[in-house]
């Protein structure tokens, strides 16, 4: 009896994962119909409302998010607990809530170039969360408990709809700035695309090497004089402290790192920076121009000031969701958890920055001078704020979050 | 300065920019602008008004919502420097901070240190910042909230041309016969988008959702709220945070309860994830990480003790429940949460010696000695004693001076000198005994204690919290929370319909999401004669205002 619920549940986990990839697909479709919705509406009356393609690019759409919370309950029923307990878990809902904040929007303000970006950047979270190892993992003791998912989901969902004002920033200034101009803001709004990029790059070099099934093993000595092993899944450019290759007829490293540094981490860090600098280059070369240039077609029936509002009433929605799910449950749950409803662990602290910084977006916002196109690049800021939270405090700076990783 | 009397019949207060009754421009500068700050409705904010005394420079100074930014951002810059290194109440608690941060971290680690950012968020320079934020919030509320209110309910139906002539969306034609009857659909409109409509001589305003307008004051007084509650955690007996180890079977008076409450530890519990028994879906998981803990709790009971008794005498205890403390399930009693929080497994309890004869490994008795109440002597009959003369819980070597020394009282590494006396030797011999490790350091004996075997037991961490200030925590982030949501989710917006000279004018004003009234007024006007108003922003997008 239990041998067959096992397998049930090893089915359900297999349809789950399934159904997450049949989602991916369908945002990817998705995509392409909103550009062919873009390329129709040229010549088309202002108030005709939206043409075929974008009909069926928001269906679409609509069945990629369905497929993907299909995914969620099959996951959360084999796994006997929200799916949203790990690396992998966390950064798919957060992209799935992504588009669901789009869907919403699309329906207020009906942007098919809206639809691009987010879908894109949905689908960038997706694969960045698959590097992850999407094992359902066991809960330890402390995240046993309904604020779980009240906490977990309620964060995540009010950082996606602040990032769709991101996703409306970066639609401003494409169209706002002279990408073949110089200049500082031509020079970062490219900055930004070529980060884009390097996500991509690091998908690829992760996916390339681990198709090859690529290890190597080091002995090193960590910072307090112990011997360790670190398992290499990327040829070591940069060996751990005092490494030693221990598996046969892999790449040796010319230098190793001091003890204080993760070398591993910093391994995949120079592999991302060579592979997305090589794709950037590449693609630049191909289209002999700049790839905001390149965007730019996209962007040209876009309305300034309507997508102005699109940022500004993303942040408006999803600065009181991210404020109860990031600060208030999160210490309600502490306090119950961890005893203190506020310890400064640095995953408190960035959230307290993220609040803080969407804080004064909204009193800038009082004044007209930040309207437009330095709300736009504000956008940017918080949404780097966002990325850096869910990367580099999960992975670089150690606290009581970092289990996550 | 003196209060001012507008044409219309109205007394604004001095300061006033537009009329609070009719909207006409009071001042020079108002007058000669193409459209007006709607922000807050030209009222009279006593930090625009006076700027004399000492207050007022102080008041002018919080009251500005660009100083409130740079508060904010100087704020969370500072924060995020706190999380470049662990804080001090991270790293282990048996270092100095001085030491841990320049051996772990280096220069940076010693920089770190001296720069106090290792105990940054209760430096009195960050604590400072976070009571600037406090001032700035109530200034900044008060200044606009009373003029804002004023504004809001004296105005009138009918406004001064010049005033709707300013607003952003604005139009103006000439009446037709079919205007009467379209100011009536309209009306008729507007009312089924709920709007509340006010009549004044064939003029009319519709307005809705001004209680929006309140949300960010609602949401100021509960983060106010909230830090004063952050505050009153300061205050004696609000607020306690005791540690709490108890082994198994232990019994121990809970610290900070005036000696009022004792907990009995029955037994702790401690559980990993079985890949048979659990889901088999962490199979893959578990194989990658190990040992998972699962759960870990204490069975406990709690007693109280009656003010009459002595301190230390458990006898007259009054037992009050019995209960599991678990992660997530802290057992709450008057006020007070003791929470589960570590463990320690495996404790030495007690160690067991056997003495015997080396010459012919004969064991004439066998000696256990509890680590936690050690006896002065063991009789083992026969003539046959052990003396400890000395006992060590946590040895960690010797002094120079030849002395054992321990770290600690828990019983870590216990080592013992022992004194054998026996029929041989009625003054005995000397033996120093510790794990894997036996001296004989006033020459060889004939007689030896050999280790044969050792008990362990369970003990588990709680935390005894009290906090007196949680509920006025959870006043201020509910009110905050409304009125986050007041503010963000609901627009005012309002719309004047007015007839002058011959001419049909209308207006509109909204807080936010311009966008979303143009519709509205789109649908509102629809197969009208009523023109829809134009965005005079469109015209003239060099018409930035600047922070104040």
């Amino acid at each position: 009896m239990a041998k067959k619920v096992g397998k049930q549940m090893k089915d359900l986990v297999q349809l789950s994962g399934n159904l997450l990839e049949t989602a991916f697909i369908l945002y990817l479709v998705a995509t392409l119909f909103f550009g062919g919705g873009i390329r129709e509406n040229r010549g088309r009356d202002k108030n005709a409302g939206p043409n075929r393609w974008s009909k069926i690019a928001i269906f679409i759409t609509i069945l990629g998010f369905l497929s993907q919370v299909g995914y969620f309950i099959l996951r959360w029923i084999a796994g006997g607990h929200a799916p949203v307990s790990n690396m992998f878990e966390f950064t798919t809902f957060f992209g799935m809530m992504l588009v669901g904040a789009f869907i919403i929007i699309y329906f207020m303000y009906k942007l098919n170039t809206l639809g691009i970006f987010a879908l894109v950047v949905s689908m960038l979270l997706i694969a960045y969360a698959s590097m992850f190892p999407s094992d359902i993992s066991p809960l330890i003791p402390s995240l046993n408990s309904h604020w779980l998912y009240i906490h977990v989901t309620t964060a995540a969902i009010g950082q996606a709809i602040l990032s769709l004002s991101f996703v409306a920033g970066v639609i401003y200034l494409l169209k706002s700035i002279d990408t073949e101009a110089k200049g500082k803001r031509s020079f970062w709004l490219e900055a930004i695309m070529y980060t884009l990029i390097l996500a991509v790059g690091f998908m690829f070099v992760t996916t390339a090497f681990s198709v090859a099934d690529y290890k190597a093993d080091f002995n090193w000595i960590d910072k307090d004089g112990k011997e360790r092993v670190a398992s290499y899944a990327m040829p070591a450019l940069v060996g751990p402290h005092e490494g030693e290759l221990i598996t046969q007829n892999k790449l040796n490293p010319k230098i190793n790192m001091p003890a204080i540094i993760d070398a591993k981490r910093l391994n995949s860090v120079i592999w991302t920076l060579i592979t997305g600098t090589i794709l950037y280059w590449v693609i630049r070369l191909i289209f002999r121009k700049r790839i905001s240039t390149l965007l730019k077609p996209l962007v040209k029936k876009v309305n300034l000031d309507l997508i102005d509002e699109v940022g500004y009433r993303s942040v408006l929605i999803g600065f009181p969701v991210f404020a109860l799910g990031g600060l208030i449950f999160a210490m309600i749950w502490a306090q119950i958890a961890w005893t203190r409803f506020w310890g400064w662990d640095p995953k408190e602290v960035w959230a307290l920055i993220t609040f803080l910084f969407y804080a004064a977006f909204l009193h800038l916002r009082l004044s007209r001078g930040w309207h437009g196109e330095k709300s736009a690049w504000l956008a940017v800021i918080g949404f780097a704020i966002i990325m850096f939270n869910l990367i580099a405090v999960n992975l670089v700076l150690a606290g009581l979050h970092s289990y996550a990783a | 300065m003196k209060e001012v009397k507008c044409e219309c019949g109205h007394v604004n207060p001095p300061g006033t920019i537009l009329c609070e009754a009719c909207g006409l421009a009071l001042t020079e500068e108002a007058q000669k602008e193409t459209l007006h700050d709607m922000r807050y409705e030209g009222s009279a904010r006593r930090s625009q008004t006076y700027n004399k005394s000492i207050i007022d420079k102080i008041w002018n100074f919080f009251s500005s919502v660009k100083v409130g930014i740079w508060l904010i951002v100087i704020t969370l810059t500072a924060s995020s420097l706190g999380t470049l290194l662990p804080q001090v109440m991270y790293i282990p608690r048996n270092v100095d901070p001085a030491t841990y941060y320049s051996d772990q971290y280096g220069i940076f680690g010693t920089l770190y240190y001296i720069l106090g950012f290792h105990d940054l968020y209760s430096s009195w320079w960050y604590l400072l910042l976070i009571a600037s934020i406090g001032v700035s919030l109530v200034i900044c509320s008060i200044d606009r909230f009373v003029p804002l209110y004023r504004a809001l309910k004296n105005q009138r139906v009918s406004r001064h041309e010049g005033f709707l002539k300013r607003q952003r969306l604005y139009k103006r034609v000439e009446a037709t016969s079919q205007t009467n009857q379209d100011f009536e659909l309209v009306k008729q409109r507007l009312k089924e988008k709920r709007y509340n409509i006010r009549e004044d001589d064939g003029n009319l305003l519709a307005e809705k959702g001004r209680f929006s307008r309140w949300g960010p004051y609602v949401n100021h007084i509960g983060l106010i709220i909230f830090l004063i509650g952050g505050m009153l955690r300061f205050v004696p007996g609000m607020y306690v945070d005791e540690e709490l180890w108890l082994r198994d079977g232990e019994i121990k008076t809970i610290p900070g309860t005036n000696k009022q409450y004792v907990l009995e530890n029955k037994k702790f519990t401690m559980e990993l994830y079985d890949k048979e028994k659990d889901k088999q879906v962490y199979g893959a998981a578990l194989d990658r990480v190990g040992n998972v803990v699962k759960s870990f709790n204490s069975d406990v009971v709690l007693y109280e003790r009656s003010p009459d008794t002595t301190i230390g005498d458990n006898d007259n205890l009054t037992k009050i429940k019995e209960a599991v403390i678990r992660v997530n399930e802290p057992l709450k009693f008057d006020n007070y949460a003791v929470y589960q929080i570590d463990y320690k497994l495996d404790e030495f309890k007690t160690m067991t010696f056997n003495f015997l004869k080396k010459a012919n490994e004969e064991i004439k008795g066998e000696v256990t000695i509890d680590l936690f109440d050690p006896q002065e002597e063991y009789d083992l009959g026969k003539g046959y004693k052990v003396e400890l003369l000395g006992y060590y819980p946590d040895f960690s070597g010797f002094a120079e001076n030849g002395e054992p020394q321990t770290d600690s009282q828990t019983p870590n590494n216990p080592a013992f000198l022992f004194n054998m006396i026996s029929p041989e030797h009625p003054d005995g011999e000397k033996s120093f005994t510790a794990i894997r490790q036996t001296l004989e350091p006033l020459g060889e004996t004939e007689y030896k204690m050999t280790f044969k075997g050792i008990t362990t037991q369970n003990a588990t961490a709680l935390i005894v919290r009290k906090d007196l200030t949680l509920w006025i925590l959870g006043i201020g982030g509910a009110i905050f929370m409304l009125g986050v949501i007041q503010g963000s989710y609901w627009n005012h917006r309002r719309i004047w319909l007015q007839r002058i000279k011959g001419d049909v004018l209308i207006a509109a004003h909204t807080n936010k999401n311009w966008y979303g009234l143009k519709r509205e007024i789109e649908m509102l006007l629809k197969n009208t004669t009523i023109p829809e108003p134009e965005d005079q922003n469109d015209k003239k997008s060099d018409n930035n205002e600047k922070i104040e």
